[in-house]
């Protein structure tokens, strides 16, 4: 009962980074229909600045997540509009390579800068066990949960009540009915990639501080997995991104203690198979009708 | 087209093919070409053959494919495992013939995969389709990776007879590519191109979509498992993680590049995409970082890609470059 309230804890802790990061595929998803194949880079990206600026300045964490997360946004912002702005009307499988594309430059391109050998990522929180009853539990666990769940209300409450939040929901529902109610369709489409990719730089940090270290293909399986949690909530759902990438870190944190740790790969996306085969739009995703 | 005409072009492409295999054969002979480039040759064939039967899923069929890899995954290590398992039994049959066994092997255990894989995953369109199939692509990795018995697992898969030659590899590859050129000019091909055209309006004027759809998607598997075939007894070692997602977007990326439609536009993406790395080489560094900017530089300013759905074609260059007044819009579509 311990070991399973332990596993359910640490599923917890991998599913909130993983629900970070499917959060920015699926507010990008919703606006412009793009899988945003280099949503794990920036995620990488993220976890880089905050490297970069805990190494050559020790600032605390506190400020160096709001820092690195606003780097990465920047950063997110430029990238749509030089590579994803000119193909917003293409095929969509334009659109897909484009991403797929920038995916790889950015891998390559943080592999010239810092080398691909993994850079240590210096201790930012202090890392000592709590223990609650016979539970033991780190501070960067407890730290990656809580800071997720703010995020995650924080941006629940962005999008329900403030105003651009209210635009980027319309933009996603008709982009040609909200360009006739005056809302500035570009620029909404670039906040949605600076928040989405704030959140994944957020993942990044938490996610290099957790296995201590940086390097430059750290994004591609997290992003992968978090980008099959929001195909598994239902992708262009923010709810449905929570949910399926807590529903990913417990499958595979349980699949890992109790099946086998090489199987759970394969599980995690045998479950996304099986999703997708009985509920095409995902667990929480509407069914639509196709049109003639 | 007349009869004369056709048996014309015939002669024309026939004598090319030759004409290539007899260049290519005699630099070989004589030293010209040495065992680094020949390989690179070999890996360009390879690269044909994966990229026109991804072309047919994607660019005739329609269906956006990112497992190609697994497919070709299950041809190698199907194709592999024959040929350890004939060679031990009887060591004496010529290397053509077991090449032939075990590539046969390889195209109807990935087809079958195909089969399997398609008729769940084909019912989803567009997105959800690419995503499927990433999915099944990771899991056969992943299956590989964990039937150790079989397959060496991690360790990978040694002992493989090196029976591939640079022959086999150039004939094998025209008789792939021969096979997608009638496929796609057929009633069927044109039964699977009118799906990508337009799914409803197929149906209903009695085209079978589910039928063909899983159909050309088989195909495609099975003719990337002869790649992997080719792959798995040329280079004698098989290593579970090569086929792993980035090699499918290696194989889309020379389709889309090429052009989505044009069988032509993927044999020289695929010549082009394996000799830029090489060519790159001494940039080691920079190499990827430039590979990946012009995709993304390609798909801004020519999404069609090099060849859009047109076919290259010794007539239309020679229409292009004499009789210049007379150019029609000319493609191989209808």
């Amino acid at each position: 009962m311990v070991l399973f309230l332990q596993q359910m804890i640490n599923g917890l802790s991998v599913g909130s980074i993983y629900a970070l990061i499917a959060l920015g595929y699926t507010m990008v998803y919703g606006i412009i229909k793009l899988i945003n194949f280099a949503h794990g880079e920036l995620m990488m990206t993220g976890a880089y600045f905050a490297f970069l600026i805990v190494v050559t300045s020790g600032l605390p964490f506190l400020i160096v997540v709001p820092l690195s997360m606003l780097l990465a946004a920047v950063f997110s912002v430029v990238i749509e509009r030089i590579a994803y702005k000119p193909i917003r009307k293409a095929p969509r499988i334009s659109a897909l390579i484009t991403a797929i594309g920038v995916s790889l430059f950015l891998q390559n391109l943080a592999q010239v800068i810092f080398k691909a050998d993994p850079k240590i990522m210096p201790e930012l929180i202090d890392k000592r066990p709590i223990d609650i009853g016979p539970l033991q539990i780190s501070t960067v666990t407890l730290t990656t949960l809580a800071l997720a769940i703010v995020f995650m209300v924080i941006l629940e409450i962005f999008i329900k009540k403030s105003k651009p939040g209210k635009a980027m929901r319309a933009v996603s529902e008709d982009k040609d009915a909200a360009i006739l109610m005056g809302i500035n369709v570009n620029r909404t489409i670039s906040l949605t990639f600076a928040i989405g990719s704030a959140l994944g730089a957020l993942a990044g940090v938490l996610y290099a501080i957790t296995y201590t270290q940086v390097f430059p293909t750290m994004g591609v399986m997290p992003g992968l997995k978090a980008f099959v949690a929001a195909v598994l909530g239902g992708i262009g759902f923010i709810p449905g991104a929570v949910l399926g990438g807590f529903t990913i870190g417990m499958v595979e944190t349980f699949s890992r203690a109790y099946i086998s740790s090489q199987w759970s790969d394969a599980i995690v996306f045998g479950l996304l198979i099986v999703v997708l085969l009985f509920k095409p739009t995902g667990i929480l995703g509407r069914n639509e009708k196709e049109k003639v | 087209m007349s009869k004369q005409i056709k048996i014309k072009k015939l002669g024309i492409n026939v004598s090319a093919i030759v004409l290539l295999y007899i260049i290519l054969k005699s630099a070989i002979t004589f030293g010209l070409i040495t065992r680094y480039h020949q390989g690179i040759i070999i890996f360009i064939m390879i690269n044909i053959i994966l990229a026109t039967s991804l072309n047919l899923a994607t660019g005739f069929l329609g269906q956006l494919t990112l497992g190609h890899a697994g497919f070709m995954a299950v041809g190698a290590y199907a194709s592999a495992i024959t040929s350890i398992e004939v060679r031990a039994l009887l060591p004496n049959m010529p290397d053509f013939m077991l090449l032939i066994i075990s590539l046969i092997i390889a195209a109807i255990a990935a087809g079958i995969v195909g089969v399997l894989i398609g008729i769940p995953a084909l019912r989803l369109r567009g997105d959800y389709l690419a995503i499927i199939t990433l999915g099944f692509g990771e899991v056969i990795r992943v299956v590989i990776n964990n039937m150790r018995g079989l397959t060496g697992g991690a360790q990978g898969l040694t002992g493989i007879p090196r029976i591939v030659k640079f022959d086999s590899v150039f004939w094998v590859t025209v008789f792939v590519v021969l096979i997608l050129y009638r496929l796609t000019h057929s009633r069927q091909g044109r039964a699977i191109m009118s799906i990508r055209e337009d799914e409803i309006a197929a149906e209903a004027v009695g085209i079978k979509t589910t039928h063909f759809k899983v159909m050309g998607f088989a195909f495609a598997a099975g003719l990337a498992g002869v790649g992997g075939g080719l792959y798995a007894n040329y280079l004698a070692f098989l290593d579970p993680n090569t086929f792993n997602f980035m090699r499918s977007v290696e194989i889309l990326v020379i389709v889309v590049l090429g052009g989505m439609g044009s069988l032509t536009g993927s044999i020289i993406a695929a010549i082009v995409l394996t000799i830029m790395p090489e060519a790159l080489r001494s940039f080691a560094d920079y190499r990827l970082l430039l590979y990946s900017f012009l995709l993304v530089v390609m798909m801004i300013f020519r999404p069609e890609g090099l060849f859009g759905r047109r076919e290259f074609s010794f007539d239309g260059v020679k229409e292009k470059f004499f009789n210049k007044d007379k150019i029609q819009e000319k493609t191989n579509i209808s």
